[in-house]
């Protein structure tokens, strides 16, 4: 037999189309069940994807993994920590290969992940008491039209950090800081004083957190992204009164410059260094400022909830994850195991420092309140009131518009009405596409 | 690639020729794996997919919508914009690197002492993987500690701290440069080797007759450089319209989509917007633009003296 160029191509193809015979455009087999159980069986791996950014640590995390491994010895945890902007897309490409048995879900994808059935309806898992017993803004990132999708990781937002040391020295009283005016008005003191240059930096990277942080400032100024149709409206007076703020704020340096390349990391070394003097972050910030190894500014910070901005509210952005079970997951109910472990308040409560806890018994007992007093008060006013990211199949999409054209007005290309309403425009062609 | 053993009768078949054709099998074995399981196998999943409107990775019978994919994307002034982009990209980061690549190679060229350890230095930016360049660049060019903003205040250059990769236009230069500090050693060390190929004899008789350096460069170096030139521009002209990982660290496409190019938008369509079908399609016009380059590429190798096939 002579092997030639010829064959080679021909045998090579015929094997390729060996593959793909039997195959679907995707590759993804017909769907199976959806309640994935495999009766009973706790053992075996569970792969879970995490992120590394607010919240649980690394070393938390290997705590909360030992201490299942007392009562569980059979099944084998194996995390794997990403940054939060690789998270979403990790999830999407792993979900063919079912690599991951649970996945850390935003609140904002649970639409997505559900209805292209990449995660599991777990609601026939969820014990009762979770509907009464956890905070709502939690139970909210675990649920899709009535069912839930996932189990609630923790409850978040964003809170409100300031450098007591600052103020003071610019005569500024921590009671007074209540609203944004406030704010504005104590940051101007103080960079009038030659204490900050820039007395507050604010994630706004063309990235999720930017608008996280055009959320919270829309929900101070009245504002919400959809109206009861479900369309988008945020370039109405109160989306443009926000995008006005941010943009007077940056333009007259009060914000820092380099905020529209900041994301929440950024924001904490910014704090940490002592030369800012407020800023937007999630809870487990308090946490690092006060990390006397990679702070400056330890022991000399203040939390709160979020300033109340001209409609006298304060909701915060809800910013609550959840864990899911991949359609893929070869082991769900060992999953679930894991699952119902690092959500319960034995675990939870004793980490407070870096996560608040899903219970509304926690916030209560002061065993756990000591743990951390100053966010636990805070969050106390913070989780009373939120605001949410529209609940949308397309999400991704209709944020990445928004945030390209939060950053025009930003940048001076577009005035802040004309950015909303490209963004309004673009983003409601893309929700009905 | 072609292996043409002596044609013998198949009926006369030897025991060895038949060791030997399992042994070429053999040998060919791990080329047609990778060859064909991992180009052109997924090259075929990917135009597969982009005649699909898939939505999801595990959708299993997503609807046929033949060229609609294809359309879509034509018609996206963003995926016009971000080519755009990407020729920007493409364009400067050649001049640049060809500039200073052609400067560093006659510098290493020139007879000193250390040559040895300059030629192995210089290799270092290009030793880096592209994400450590990416992180090491975004430290320096950062608004609060960036070694950038140290320098130039020290210097007195500026009075504040600037936030460099806060605007489109100045990101996307900055990220080039970023880029170009990595691979202008590559286009000096191709540029190099076809210095060292140009006989010393033709300097000499140059010098005999009275030619200045600059002339010297202009009637010998650049006219017998021209093969490596063209050879190394078409090899960065591939790599800089595949643009990705430095963009995907750095800025991730800000700010504003100042420097989201198509590998970047491409890649987001597909996996943030779980829009699988008009990401294939997207990839597929990278595979197009980039297929036209290599065979440039190769005909340009294959016509030049320092081809090897």
């Amino acid at each position: 037999m002579n092997l030639s160029r010829r064959t080679v191509l021909l045998t090579g193809g015929a094997l390729a189309a060996a593959a793909v015979a039997g195959c679907s455009v995707t590759g993804a087999p017909a769907p199976a069940a959806t309640t994935g159980s495999t009766g009973g069986k706790l053992s075996g791996t569970v792969n879970i994807l995490l992120m590394k950014q607010a919240g649980w640590t690394e070393d938390d995390w290997a705590g909360v993994i030992t201490k299942f491994n007392q009562t569980n010895p059979d099944i084998t945890i194996n995390p794997t920590f990403v940054a939060y902007e690789a998270l979403h897309d990790k999830i999407v490409a792993a979900a063919a290969a079912g690599t991951f048995d649970i996945v850390l879900m935003d609140v904002i994808w649970p639409p997505e992940f559900a209805e292209k059935k990449m995660i599991l309806d777990v609601t026939d898992r969820v014990p009762a008491n979770w509907k009464t017993e956890m905070l709502g803004g939690a139970l909210q990132a675990a649920e899709y039209k009535g069912r839930f999708v996932g189990a609630p990781q923790v409850p978040s937002t964003k809170l409100f950090f300031y450098n007591k040391d600052l103020m003071s020295k610019a005569g500024v009283d921590e009671s007074s800081i209540d609203s944004w005016d406030a704010v504005m008005t104590a940051a101007k003191a103080i960079k009038d004083k030659g204490l900050s240059k820039h007395p507050i930096a604010w994630s706004w990277a063309q990235a999720e957190a930017v608008i996280c942080d055009f959320a919270q400032l829309l929900g101070a100024y009245g504002g919400t992204f959809t109206d009861d149709a479900g369309k988008l409206n945020f370039n109405n007076d109160a989306g443009q009164q926000t995008l006005q703020f941010m943009v007077d704020s940056l333009k007259s340096g009060i914000s820092h410059p380099g905020s529209p390349t900041f994301l929440e990391d950024d924001v904490i070394k910014a704090l940490q260094s002592g030369e800012v003097a407020f800023g937007l972050n999630w809870e487990s910030t308090f946490r690092d400022l006060n990390d006397t190894k990679a702070s400056k500014v330890a022991g000399k910070m203040g939390v709160s909830a979020t300033p109340t901005g001209p409609s006298g509210k304060r909701p915060g952005v809800n910013g609550a994850m959840a864990y899911a079970i991949s359609a893929g997951s070869k082991n769900p109910d060992a999953a679930w195991k894991v699952i119902e472990f690092v959500t319960s308040r034995e675990v939870q409560d004793p980490l407070a420092k870096s996560s608040m806890p899903n219970w509304i018994a926690s916030f209560s007992d002061p065993n756990v309140v000591k743990i951390n007093p100053e966010v636990f008060a805070a969050c106390k006013v913070a989780y009373a009131d939120s605001i949410l990211r529209p609940q949308v199949v397309n999400y991704n999409k209709v944020s990445a518009i928004l945030q390209v054209e939060i950053q025009n007005a930003l940048l001076g290309s577009k005035t802040a009405k004309a950015a909303l309403d490209d963004a309004v425009n673009q983003g409601n062609d893309a929700l009905a596409g | 690639m072609t292996t043409r053993t002596i044609r013998t009768p198949r009926r006369h078949t030897s025991a060895t020729s038949q060791v030997q054709t399992r042994f070429a099998w053999l040998l060919l074995a791990p080329a047609i794996l990778v060859v064909f399981g991992v180009i052109l196998y997924p090259l075929y999943r990917t135009v597969l997919v982009s005649l699909f409107d898939v939505r999801s990775a595990l959708d299993p019978s997503p609807a046929f919508v033949g060229l609609g994919n294809y359309v879509a994307m034509l018609s996206s002034p963003s995926v016009w914009a971000s080519l755009g982009r990407t020729l920007y990209f493409t364009v400067v980061s050649l001049i640049i690197e060809v500039t200073l690549g052609l400067c560093l190679a006659l510098l290493l060229n020139a007879p000193m002492r250390f040559r040895w350890l300059f030629r192995t230095a210089i290799v270092i930016p290009w030793a880096l993987p592209t994400i450590v360049n990416a992180a090491m660049w975004k430290g320096i060019y950062n608004a609060q500690y960036g070694a950038l903003n140290a320098v130039l205040y020290q210097l007195g250059v500026i009075h504040d701290y600037v936030p460099w990769l806060s605007e489109p236009w100045r990101a996307m230069n900055l990220v080039i440069l970023a880029d170009a500090w990595k691979t202008t050693p590559l286009v000096a060390f191709f540029l190099l080797a076809g210095l060292t190929s140009i006989p010393s004899e033709l300097y000499e008789a140059a010098e005999v007759d009275g030619l200045g350096w600059w002339k010297r460069f202009r009637a010998i170096t650049l006219p017998l450089l021209v093969p490596a030139i063209s050879i190394v521009v078409v090899l960065r002209t591939v790599e800089a319209f595949k643009v990705f990982d430095i963009i995907y660290a750095m800025t991730r496409g800000g700010p504003a989509n100042g420097t989201a190019v198509i590998s970047y938008y491409t890649y987001q369509t597909a996996f943030s917007d779980q829009s699988f079908g008009i990401g294939s399609a997207m990839a597929m016009l990278i595979v197009l633009i980039i297929a036209i380059l290599c065979m440039i590429y190769l005909r340009l190798i294959r016509s030049s003296e320092m081809s090897l096939l």
